[in-house]
Parts: structure tokens; C-alpha cells; sequence
């Protein structure tokens, strides 16, 4: 008996690739069998993009399904720039999913996730259910905001923006610098690591000052971080802070804060200490997207969730994959870069693992931009691969660090690594 | 027998692929597919000053990677990256983007800069930059189609003194004038 692999599993799901023909044809049938070579996909992001594309460029057999509750993606990278007045809109920073469907065949469901059942392997969504053989979770950060008192979910984002998911609250929070008075008070707060993006934080912070220095004279921006220190190329923000924004930034480590008042524009640091603002940027602590924890994907430390170094494979719920942000990655940062390289691994696992093949171990980089000013960046970078022993991800030594000083040719490099990585999840 | 069962659990999922210990080590499609967040999937750039490396021979990856590594060639990322693999990784991410067809990009180029830069090609590059550029005589890089802004950086860099000339190209290109060697760069940026 010399049946291969792929036929048995033909064989096995019943003639499943005429299924899949017509279910192409139709746009349903998702509630219904998979015939053995469904993949889901949810979030429309850095990972899940890349995962949906490269497991149909890698077996174009296999059906995949992305789900996305927006219908475009905004990327968080770059973000600041536009807080900080270089660009005019969110246009360069906006991707559509269209070309993902009509140059791989990814199905793309616009629709809110609701639930997950691991054991009957459903994902429940605002637009029915959807059966799949694995499924890969990209679902990106949700906010702590129980640590904050005084916090409300829905109404405080609305006048004390964290603007940490790009989009409408990255417009708020540039609308509310450009309302602000000359001789004003901006307070960033920034929650302990880890967070989506290490750097992003002291990004933002520089391009903020870069605004007040151009355009509200005698305005300043406190900087309340619940760290020690700058978490990622300290040394080079402190460098381009003195530099750019000496008298601008007033840069406070070690203050974490406990409360906030959106009525009073203030924030409260360990119950003792009150700051007040003209214009408040809080970014709460963070933990996995809420479907992975509604799902109970999440580990002991209740906020992300552990997988396997190799495959992305959460170690708690079995066919569920889990990439970018939300995951446990070892040493690798929670950058988009990361979620690209992850969704890659996990996408030839899945599809080798389909296709009964030997399982391919990670290899990754992770390679991130910051703006001190408008024609000066700096990058932090490294190449991660699996330690067997350790059984997990670790930095290649050698291959981790930071730019040697501010650059311009870093920030031109800095623009086509966004055209590069965007052209990538969307084409 | 006891193997195809297992592959069989797998496939079907009764297993969690977690639970299967044995790796192999990462192919050349893992390691290369890493720096397509960069380079573009499948080494096609869409970025202009980022090198598509789609179509390049391995020789040339392998050259630069290694020049990379030991700071021989300027950088800002690429020699801590280089740092990151070995050897036997480049010669895997050479073949793999040898692999790759030639990307052509879609670039804004002035028309007469690049007939000029044609005339002057044949004698002064073609016997390296051999096919208009399409390819490159043993580790010299392939040009045709690559961004204008990426090869108008390496050019400065070569001017600069930061990155070292091959002796031959020395003596090509040290006698032309900037407009002569921005016309020969038109001309490589419009090779399709």
C-alpha cells in the first residue's frame, strides 16, 4: 500500500477538493464540513495577513479564510509621524485586503469574532459560524484598563485617547494637539513592559515635542512611564531629546499610573501624585486581544498566550495558532516585523503539518524604525532563532542592536521598509 | 508503519503538532522569507531604496552577505543581521533568490538620461554587468531593474570612498563625470 500522504487525506475528507471548488464558487458553505484543508485566520493585521497569504502561496490547496472585522487595515508603525504633522491623512498607512483575494484566493469574511470552540473547532462570528481544521489567531493587544481606576472602557478613549490601535483614535489624539493652546501641557503615560511595540512610546514622545517645538510655542509633554527607563534605544532617545527637544520633554521614570480623571483632564501616579493635562495620551497596560483570552488561550500570567517556539501552536488549546503581539515569542519584541516573520513560520508549519511533512524550525528578524524628527530615524534589529534546550525563542548573539547615532539615511531606509512590509500583507 | 499513523494524526488533527519533539533545521524558504518584510515577498522591492534581490545571482548574495558581516561593505542593518547567520545560511538565501524572476519595477526615469547611460554601458560595465544588467560576471550584482534611489545610495557610498570599488570599476568609473554615472544608473534602474 503505497497511498500518499495527500491522496489519503483526499480520501479521508471525501473528495474534498471538489468541495472546496464549490464552495469557492458560492462564497458559503463555512459553517459546513471543511473537507480536512481549512485554515481561519483571524485579524487583518501584520501576522494574520501574512499568514493567509503565504499558506496559499505555499499550497494553494489548502482554503483559507481570513477574518477581519474592518474592512481595511491601518498600520500602528508610523502612526506617530502622523500625530507629529508629517502626513496629512492616514492614507499611506491605510491597506486593503482586495488583492489578497484576488491574487492568492484568500477568502476574506468581514465580520466580528464572537467566541471560539476549540474542541468542535468553530469560530463564531457575527456573520454565523465558521468550521476550520486550524485556525491562526492574530488578533493583537487588548487594554488592562481594570488597573486604571476611573477607566471606562468606551467613554474614556473618547476624550483621553490611547491612540495604540491606529485609525480613529490616532486622529483624535493629533485633533486634540492641534485644539491645544500655545503654553500647554501634554502628559503621556506609558504602562510597564511588556506592550505592543517597545519603542513606540518614546516615538510618539519625539514626535510630539517635534509638533510643540513647530507649532505651539512654550507647550511641553510630560512623559509619565511606569518603567525604570526608556524601554528600547534609550541612549539614542536620549541623545535626540537633547538634541531636538531640550526645555520640551520633561521625562519622568518610574511613575506608573493608577487612576485618571477624564473630567478633570488628570491622572493620578500610585494614588499619591496628580498630573493635569491639556491634552492626556493614557496607553493602559496591555494583554492579548480579547478573543484569545475569551478562549482561554492565555497563560498563567493571564494576559498572553504561550505557544510552541516551532509552530506557533498555542500549548493550551490544540489547531489553534497563535502569532504577533498576543503571543509569547521568547526574545523577539512585540513588533509588526516579528508578527511577519512568526505568521511565516506558523504558515509553512501549518501547511507542511497539512501535507504530512517534517515540521521546519523558526528563524526570524525583526527589524524597527523610530523618528526622533522629521528627517531623523533609528532602528533596533535582530535575527531570532529556536533554542532546542530551552525550548523557545532566543536572540542569535551578535545580530541584536541599535543604530550607532540618529540618521537620515536610516529614515529613508526607515520609508521603504513601511512601502515594502504594507505592499507585502496586501498584495 | 507506526510513522504514517502519526502523520496521519497530525493531518487530522488527533495530535497537537506541538507534539511532535524533531525539527528540521530552517530551509532556505524560511530563512528568506524573513527578509521579504524588507525586500519584498520573494525578494521583489517595493520600497526605492531598498535592493530587490529577486533574480540576483547567488554569488553576489553570498559576496555581499559576507561583506556585510565582516563590515567590509557599509551598513546600517544589514551587518548585525549578517551577523545572525552562517555561511551554509547565505549560500541557502543566495540560491533561493537566484531562484526568484527578475523584478521589474515601475519607476519614473528620465528618457534621455537613459539612452545616454545605454551608449555608454557596452564599453565601460557590459563586461561585468553582463545582459544589460541582467546579470553579473561571477559575484557581481545584477542592476537590471533596480530602484534608482537604492543604486544613486550605492553610488554615493562607491564616490565616498565608504564602500570599496573592484579595481576594474575603479578605473571605469573614476574618469566619468556624476552625469555620465547618473545616466549609466537611469539606464540599469530601466533594464526590464
Amino acid at each position: 500500500m503505497t497511498l500518499d500522504r495527500r491522496n489519503f487525506i483526499k480520501l479521508l475528507g471525501g473528495a474534498s477538493s471538489l468541495a472546496l471548488a464549490a464552495c469557492a464558487g458560492t462564497g458559503g458553505g463555512l459553517s459546513g464540513p471543511t473537507g480536512g484543508r481549512r485554515v481561519v485566520v483571524v485579524g487583518g493585521g501584520y501576522g494574520g495577513t501574512i499568514a493567509a497569504k503565504y499558506i496559499r502561496m505555499m499550497d494553494s490547496s489548502i482554503e483559507v479564510v481570513l477574518i477581519e472585522r474592518n474592512d481595511h487595515f491601518v498600520s500602528c508603525p508610523f502612526s506617530n509621524l502622523y500625530i507629529g504633522g508629517l502626513m496629512k491623512d492616514l492614507s499611506p498607512l491605510t491597506i486593503k485586503y482586495d488583492k489578497l483575494t484576488t491574487n492568492h484566493g484568500v477568502k476574506v469574511l468581514q465580520a466580528e469574532v464572537t467566541g471560539i470552540d476549540a474542541a468542535k473547532k468553530i469560530v463564531m462570528t457575527s456573520s454565523g459560524e465558521v468550521t476550520y481544521d486550524r485556525l491562526v489567531l492574530s488578533p493583537g493587544i487588548d487594554f488592562r484598563t481594570e488597573e486604571i481606576k476611573g477607566y471606562d472602557a468606551k467613554s474614556t478613549p473618547e476624550t483621553i485617547p490611547h491612540a495604540w490601535k491606529a485609525g480613529p483614535q490616532t486622529v483624535l489624539l493629533r485633533k486634540q494637539l492641534e485644539a491645544m493652546p500655545a503654553g500647554g501641557t501634554v502628559v503621556l503615560s506609558i504602562p510597564l513592559a511588556p506592550f505592543r511595540c517597545p519603542p513606540g512610546p518614546y516615538e510618539r514622545t519625539s514626535m510630539i515635542a517635534m509638533f510643540l517645538k513647530q507649532h505651539k510655542p512654550k507647550s511641553k509633554i510630560i512623559v509619565l512611564d511606569a518603567n525604570p527607563d526608556i524601554v528600547s534605544k534609550a541612549g539614542l532617545f536620549k541623545k535626540g531629546w537633547k538634541k531636538h527637544y531640550e526645555g520640551i520633554i520633561d521625562y519622568r521614570p518610574a511613575k506608573k499610573v493608577t487612576e485618571v480623571n477624564a473630567g478633570k483632564k488628570m491622572v493620578t501616579i500610585e494614588g499619591i501624585e496628580d498630573v493635569k493635562g491639556d491634552v492626556i495620551n493614557l496607553i493602559p497596560p496591555q494583554r492579548a486581544g480579547h478573543i484569545a483570552v475569551a478562549a482561554g488561550l492565555v497563560g498563567a500570567d493571564k494576559n498572553w498566550c504561550p505557544v510552541n517556539p516551532t509552530t506557533f501552536e498555542s500549548t493550551i488549546h490544540k489547531g489553534i495558532h497563535v502569532i504577533g503581539d498576543a503571543c509569547v515569542a521568547g526574545a523577539m519584541p512585540k513588533s509588526g516585523y516579528s508578527a511577519n516573520s512568526e505568521a511565516k513560520a506558523c504558515a509553512t508549519n501549518i501547511v507542511n503539518t497539512m501535507n504530512g511533512k517534517e515540521l521546519v524550525d523558526f528563524s526570524g528578524i525583526n527589524t524597527c524604525y523610530s523618528f526622533l524628527s522629521a528627517k531623523e530615524a533609528v532602528e533596533v534589529t535582530g535575527v531570532y532563532k529556536v533554542d532546542k534546550a530551552k525550548n523557545a525563542i532566543i536572540a542569535v548573539p551578535g545580530s541584536v542592536g541599535v543604530s550607532p547615532d540618529l540618521s537620515e539615511i536610516e529614515a529613508i531606509y526607515a520609508e521603504s521598509w513601511l512601502k515594502n512590509i504594507l505592499t507585502e500583507m496586501s498584495t | 508503519m507506526t510513522m504514517k499513523w502519526r502523520g496521519w494524526a497530525l493531518a487530522t488533527g488527533a495530535l497537537a503538532i506541538s507534539a511532535m519533539a524533531q525539527a528540521a533545521p530552517p530551509t532556505a524558504a524560511m530563512l528568506s522569507n524573513a527578509c521579504a518584510g524588507c525586500h519584498g515577498t520573494n525578494g521583489g522591492s517595493a520600497g526605492p531604496s531598498m535592493p530587490s534581490l529577486a533574480g540576483q545571482s547567488k554569488e553576489a548574495i553570498v559576496d555581499a552577505m559576507k561583506k556585510f558581516k565582516s563590515g567590509a561593505r557599509p551598513t546600517t542593518v544589514m551587518g548585525r543581521l549578517a551577523k545572525g547567520f552562517s555561511d551554509a545560511d547565505f549560500v541557502a538565501m543566495g540560491e533561493y533568490f537566484s531562484k526568484q524572476k527578475l523584478h521589474a519595477t515601475n519607476q519614473t526615469l528620465d528618457k534621455a538620461k537613459i539612452a545616454k547611460g545605454a551608449s555608454l554601458q557596452e564599453t565601460n560595465c557590459g563586461r561585468c554587468h553582463i545582459e544589460d544588467g541582467k546579470e553579473g560576471k561571477d559575484d557581481t550584482p545584477a542592476m537590471a531593474s533596480q530602484w534608482l534611489p537604492y543604486l544613486q545610495i550605492q553610488m554615493a557610498d562607491y564616490l565616498s570612498g565608504k564602500r570599496k570599488m573592484p579595481e576594474k570599476m575603479e578605473e571605469k568609473v573614476k574618469p566619468m563625470s556624476k552625469q555620465d554615472l547618473d545616466a549609466l544608473l537611469h539606464f540599469y534602474a530601466s533594464v526590464k
